[in-house]
């Protein structure tokens, strides 16, 4: 059996190896071209490195674009998304996780229901509806829809978590004298913590990469996210590969930044439902 | 400290009627054990006294007030869990001193209370240590020493050494002993445990399925149950019952067993002639080979050797019958012994279950 055994590790092993290489090969292949100079894009043919690296695509975008713009945008409908959604979400999903109230069952039906849509089908209507109250062509309006689309699956989250931590440890709070908001902020939350990373690492990349209704509420420059600023490096009739992946290379670090931060709390969190609290 | 009045106490959950009126009275300084089977009320019981449970019906009394709506914070008592919730993200210290913390006591005050409660309960090494970090008894030590920092009205335990070892529990029950003698704080205590029961108790209440069966000491318990229920859940071994008729001869009373063998009783009964009974003996009161005339004879199906004594489990009449005995010879006993019944040691119940009452009242009451 022990050889077998080895031999079963060796495969799962291997298996995951080639997850981890596909799943990251379309990243390295982004920072390649990103240093590959234009010259050499198309004469060189497939390789797996330029045999001469540059950073002038990185230089251009930075200083000759506007993606800088696009980068602040971002980081502000992301960042607002990231912890409006948060906020609410462990309020609702305490409230999901401890109280019984009527209507909850279709509280929670209603929720299932709204993520189980295509968001193209909701373009139009969201248009409709934001544009006479002028949310269209803001960041503001960004923040809102994408804080609505987010707030079910971060609710059911951070739920999931709020069960993960015994009732008991509030009820001890509740006779050591708290009230019960008290044993929410400073017994429950407190271990929760793993599980608001999560969520905010989950919300801030969904909102960070969102294309489809920042292209649709958005026209114009001045108020663009960096996806829909990916595509200005498309023009008419050639893309400027070599800047549009130095955009991506630069959009990558702030959540790269962002999950080297949350990574220790997330590691916890994201395995807290499974064992007992 | 203070007493706790509990009166006509109802609890429904939903449609589900957990609680049927529980009338209780605990004095200032009692220590009180709830005992009874899994699913009778008790936790649920404690849980409404210390206000994590809403009062359906009836009315809980602190120290004379009415405390039905207070929140549990405003009640002053303490709770010790059988999971301890401790605060895991605090260390012991942190741990013990949180009541007094949210109730922003001076830090001199706070400092030395936690100093006390360590020394009391040994964990002064422990303090910096989380909860994480400490092993099953010392957990335990800490959610006592969080329970007493705060010198609360009345403590309450819901089943707190459960999740020990023996030898642990055994310590452990010593400690809240010597606690409660040096504390003298109104204690409300669930368990499962018999021996716990019997040594901590002012008083035991004996609960089934949400009605309390026998309020009394610990050894009114064990020697006048009130009900075959009560008679049934205090011992162990368990005490052995056998149905009989009631039969009035002349002076003397007896109960006659189906194959006609008459035991004989130490009074009358307030039964009538012929009155079905049930008769029951504690295996521990049980004679072995005996010279008396109302004798029985009995299979030996199993010895169990308990080191301190011997559990014999026999066959009378086919129905199963326990006798604990310290006598080893009973080691090499069987196949079949003979058996009497002190009629001091027996205990009769009527038809419905209830102790029935002697004629000419013994010493105590009934
Ligand atoms: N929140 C609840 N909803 C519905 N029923 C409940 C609830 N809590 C307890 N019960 C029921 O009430 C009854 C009494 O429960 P309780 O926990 O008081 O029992 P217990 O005597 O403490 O038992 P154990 O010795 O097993 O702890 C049980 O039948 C239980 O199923
Ligand atoms: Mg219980």
């Amino acid at each position: 059996m022990n050889s077998y055994s080895t031999f079963g590790t060796a495969l799962h092993r291997l298996a995951i190896l080639c997850y981890v290489l596909f799943a990251l090969f379309p990243l390295f292949w982004l920072l390649k071209v990103s240093v590959t100079p234009n010259d050499l894009l198309y004469s060189e043919g497939v390789r797996m490195w330029p045999s001469r690296m540059s950073f002038e695509h990185f230089r251009f975008v930075l200083a000759h674009s506007a993606f800088p713009v696009f980068f602040r945008n971002s980081m502000i409908v992301a960042g607002a998304t990231a912890v409006i959604v948060t906020l609410l979400a462990s309020l609702s999903g305490y409230a999901l996780s401890r109280f019984t109230f009527r209507g909850k069952y279709w509280l929670v039906a209603l929720m299932l229901l709204t993520q189980m849509f295509p968001l193209v089908m909701l373009v139009a209507p969201i248009f409709k509806m934001l544009s006479p109250l002028g949310l269209t062509n803001s960041l503001t309006g960004l923040v809102v829809v994408y804080t609505a689309f987010n707030i079910p699956f971060a609710t059911f989250l951070m739920q999931s978590f709020f069960d993960g931590i015994p009732r008991e440890l509030e009820e001890a709070a509740k006779i050591d004298g708290a009230t019960r908001f008290m044993a929410f902020r400073q017994i429950v939350l407190p271990l929760t913590l793993p599980g608001i990373a999560a969520t905010l690492g989950f919300v801030f990349t969904a909102a960070w990469s969102e294309l489809l209704f920042a292209l649709m509420l958005i026209s114009g420059n001045s108020a663009a996210t960096f996806p829909v600023g990916l595509l200005t490096f498309v023009s008419k009739f050639s893309v400027d590969f070599g800047q549009m992946m130095a955009a991506g290379v630069l959009a990558l670090v702030p959540a790269c930044l962002f999950f080297l931060f949350i990574q220790r709390y997330l590691v916890q969190g994201l395995t807290a439902g499974a064992v007992k609290g | 400290m203070a007493s706790i009045d509990i009166r006509n106490v109802r609890k429904n959950f939903g449609v589900v009627s957990v609680l049927h009126g529980v009338d209780l009275s605990i004095e200032n300084g009692e220590f009180v054990v709830l005992v009874g089977p899994s699913g009778c009320g008790k936790s649920t019981l404690l849980r409404m006294i210390a206000g994590l449970e809403e009062v359906t019906e009836g009315e809980i009394r602190i120290d004379g007030m009415r405390v039905n709506e207070r929140a549990p914070k405003d009640r002053d008592i303490a709770m010790v869990f059988q999971s301890y919730a401790l605060y895991p993200h605090m260390n012991v210290a942190e741990n013990m001193s949180y009541g007094l913390r949210i109730r922003k006591a001076a830090r001199e005050k706070i400092t030395a209370a936690v100093s006390n409660a360590a020394r009391k309960l040994e964990l002064q090494p422990l303090l910096a240590r989380r909860p994480k970090a400490l092993s099953g008894g010392q957990r335990q030590r800490v959610a006592m020493g969080r329970a007493i920092v705060r010198q609360p009205k009345a403590f309450l335990f819901d089943e707190p050494l459960s999740n020990l070892d023996a030898r642990l529990r055994e310590q452990m029950r010593a400690e809240i002993k010597k606690l409660h003698r040096d504390l003298g704080a109104t204690s409300i205590y669930v368990t499962h445990d018999q021996i716990e029961a019997m040594t901590l108790a002012d008083r035991i209440v004996a609960m089934h399925e949400g009605v309390v069966q026998q309020v009394g000491s610990p050894l009114e318990l064990y020697d006048r149950p009130a009900n075959l229920f009560v008679a049934g859940f205090i011992g162990s071994p368990a005490m052995n019952f056998l149905s009989a008729r009631y039969e009035v001869g002349a002076g003397t009373a007896g109960a006659r067993l189906p194959d006609g063998t008459l035991i004989g009783l130490s009074s009358g009964y307030q039964l009538e002639e012929g009155a079905a009974v049930t008769l029951g003996i504690r295996p521990e009161h049980v004679e072995m080979s005996p010279a008396s005339e109302s004798r029985l004879r009995a299979t030996v199906d199993l010895i169990e050797p308990t080191g301190f004594g011997i559990i014999l489990h026999l066959g009378l009449h086919g129905l199963p019958f326990n006798v604990f005995t310290l006598d080893r010879a009973a080691l090499t006993a069987g196949p079949t012994v003979t058996v009497a019944f002190p009629p001091q040691h027996l205990h009769l119940f009527d038809e419905t279950g209830m102790r029935a009452f002697e004629t000419s009242p013994q010493k105590g009451k009934g």
